[in-house]
């Protein structure tokens, strides 16, 4: 091959953008975390740490992860799994399942606040039925596991969709011969997808996992629009530090625990869902 | 048909409820007006839907400015990400050279960061640079949340188009750029488009960064999540609706590429 500054050319732009917009951005962070004054200090952690909100909004953030990103992981291979069984009208019903895929989280905040709210349609619904005679609150700040279910609700119902794009990307990479010579040596429905399918796919649930993780971190607009202030999040704190207080330093010290957050989660797939070598192809 | 299909089939269809029915009901929300949205127990079908709850949002105070904003945006970041994205898109799939793997990985690590949140500093040197609170501002943050997935999508497009095709149109006395032109651009462009416009999507739908880099030049994410709790229930649901139509629309157009997009971001 020969030697060509053209790659270089190419590519430069892009890495200039993304050093100047990616690369100094992560640094200034790391640095306005640290500093105080003119010195380098943990002082920005403490005040963090000493907030009211602090822990709430840490253990919320942990309780929503935890709990969503298995939920629509699941629902997710379901989902692709009965795709593929689906005879006629596939692509239709592919498509309304991704719909959400182009929602952001502060429409679907808004869209189950129309639903969810004391005069919403859950409501009206259940009252249609017989089965409450007056509205129910559930968004409110005396009812934190109502409120915690609707904004599960409301990530599942949005992002769900994410996880099964990249699925149904993943499975189509996977050849069917595999579920069929396994079906002929007698293998159960439920062995083929224990044994062939889903190691096949472990690629593509690491993606997903590490995409959904990520975003998961990073949710505020949903909580806000379900719950206002009654369930602080890392990145609703790093809001409000920034916006309503004018801290910089305290909202980049949240900053950085979202990022190390995110890259300790990603860590963690890479190696628990790695690849082995042998499987390669 | 058996009853196992039938339960299958059931299964199926309230999965597609599941997504349809909350859209159905932000809409009747939001085209109610305030009657509907004080009414209860609420109807299920539209009584006197009309578009006058629309009209009336978009005639509040910034409304329409903040949505002509999110479009500017969007636009923008589109054109920064491709512009950007698909020239090293090109350089990936059709050189081997050194430093390829460590930009690959680049690339990569963008991933495993929350990048909006990234807007935060950059407050401080906007306003220096007279970035802050403007549409080129926002969109090139947006822009850096877009690229590492244009680049990625456009190098496998690029890869996926015969290296003989070009090679013939140089044998006919094409130069390079030229081939380039009239033989790879036609056959990418339509997998160049649908990756366009999910960076528009990306922009439209970004909230953080929008929010933490305007004041007065909002987006519509980041005007509807600062009057999120002074206005009322109807504005914020027609402002909800107002953001999902468009997404819809785009995903609709680009439904056809989704997959072998999000196929090609495994890798």
């Amino acid at each position: 091959m020969r030697k060509t500054l053209a790659p270089y050319l190419l590519i430069a732009p892009s890495l200039l953008f993304l050093a100047v917009l990616f690369l100094v951005p992560l640094v200034q962070t790391i640095r306005l975390a640290f500093r105080a004054g003119q010195a380098w200090s943990l002082g920005n952690f403490a005040r963090m740490a000493n907030d009211l909100n602090f822990s709430d909004a840490v253990l919320n953030t942990f309780r929503i992860v935890l709990i969503v990103v298995p939920l629509q992981l699941l629902l997710a291979i379901g989902m692709s799994l009965m795709l593929r069984h689906i005879r006629r009208g596939r692509d239709l019903v592919l498509w309304i399942w991704s719909i959400p895929l182009g929602i952001s989280d502060l429409a679907a905040g808004l869209v189950w606040l129309a639903i969810l709210n004391d005069r919403g349609y859950l409501n009206s619904a259940l009252f249609d039925l017989g089965l409450i005679s007056a509205p129910h609150s559930y968004l409110t700040y005396e009812t934190p596991a109502a409120l915690l279910g609707a904004i599960v609700l409301a990530e599942l119902w949005r992002a769900t969709a994410i996880v099964l794009v990249v699925l149904v990307a993943g499975l189509q990479l996977v050849p069917k011969e595999y579920a069929e010579a396994a079906s002929v040596f007698g293998a159960s429905p439920w062995q083929i997808f224990r044994r062939v399918t889903l190691p096949l796919l472990r690629p593509s649930i690491q993606t997903a996992l590490i995409l959904r993780t990520v975003l998961a971190f990073e949710m505020f607009a949903i909580v806000l629009a379900l719950g206002g202030r009654n369930m602080p999040v890392l990145v609703s704190e790093a809001y409000n530090w920034q916006y309503a207080n004018q801290d910089y330093g305290v909202a980049a010290a949240y900053a950085v625990v979202v990022m190390l957050l995110s890259l300790a989660a990603t860590l963690v797939y890479l190696r628990v869902l790695r690849t082995p070598p042998e499987q390669l192809a | 048909m058996t009853l196992r299909r039938g339960i299958f089939l059931s299964g199926v269809a309230t999965l597609c409820a599941w997504t349809l029915v909350p859209i159905w009901l932000i809409a009747l929300g939001a085209v109610g007006g305030r009657a509907a949205v004080d009414s209860w127990p609420k109807s299920f079908w539209p009584g006197s839907a009309s578009f006058a709850t629309l009209g009336s949002f978009l005639a509040i105070d910034g409304v329409w400015t903040a949505t002509l904003t999110s479009l500017e945006v969007a636009v923008l970041c589109m054109i920064f990400s491709i512009l950007l994205g698909a020239p090293a898109g090109y350089a990936l799939a059709r050189y081997s050279f050194r430093g390829a793997t460590a930009y690959r990985l680049l690339i990569l690590l963008t991933r495993a960061f929350p990048v909006g949140i990234l807007a935060l500093p950059l407050t401080v040197s906007f306003i220096r640079l007279g970035l802050y609170d403007t549409p080129v501002g926002v969109a090139l943050i947006h822009a850096a949340l877009a690229l590492p997935f244009a680049v990625l999508v456009s190098a496998s497009l690029f890869q996926g188009i015969p290296r003989e095709l070009e090679e013939a149109a140089w044998v006919f006395g094409c130069s390079r750029p030229r081939a380039f032109l009239r033989v790879v651009v036609p056959l990418a462009l339509p997998g160049i488009a649908a990756t366009a416009i999910f960076a528009f999507v990306i922009s439209w739908n970004e909230v953080f960064a929008a929010s933490v880099l305007t004041v007065r030049h909002r987006t519509l994410t980041a005007y509807l999540l600062a009057v999120l709790s002074e206005s009322p229930l109807h504005v914020q649901f027609a402002g909800g609706l107002m953001l999902i139509v468009p997404s819809v629309v785009f995903i609709f157009l680009v439904r056809k590429h989704l997959f072998s997009m999000w196929g090609i971001a495994n890798r």
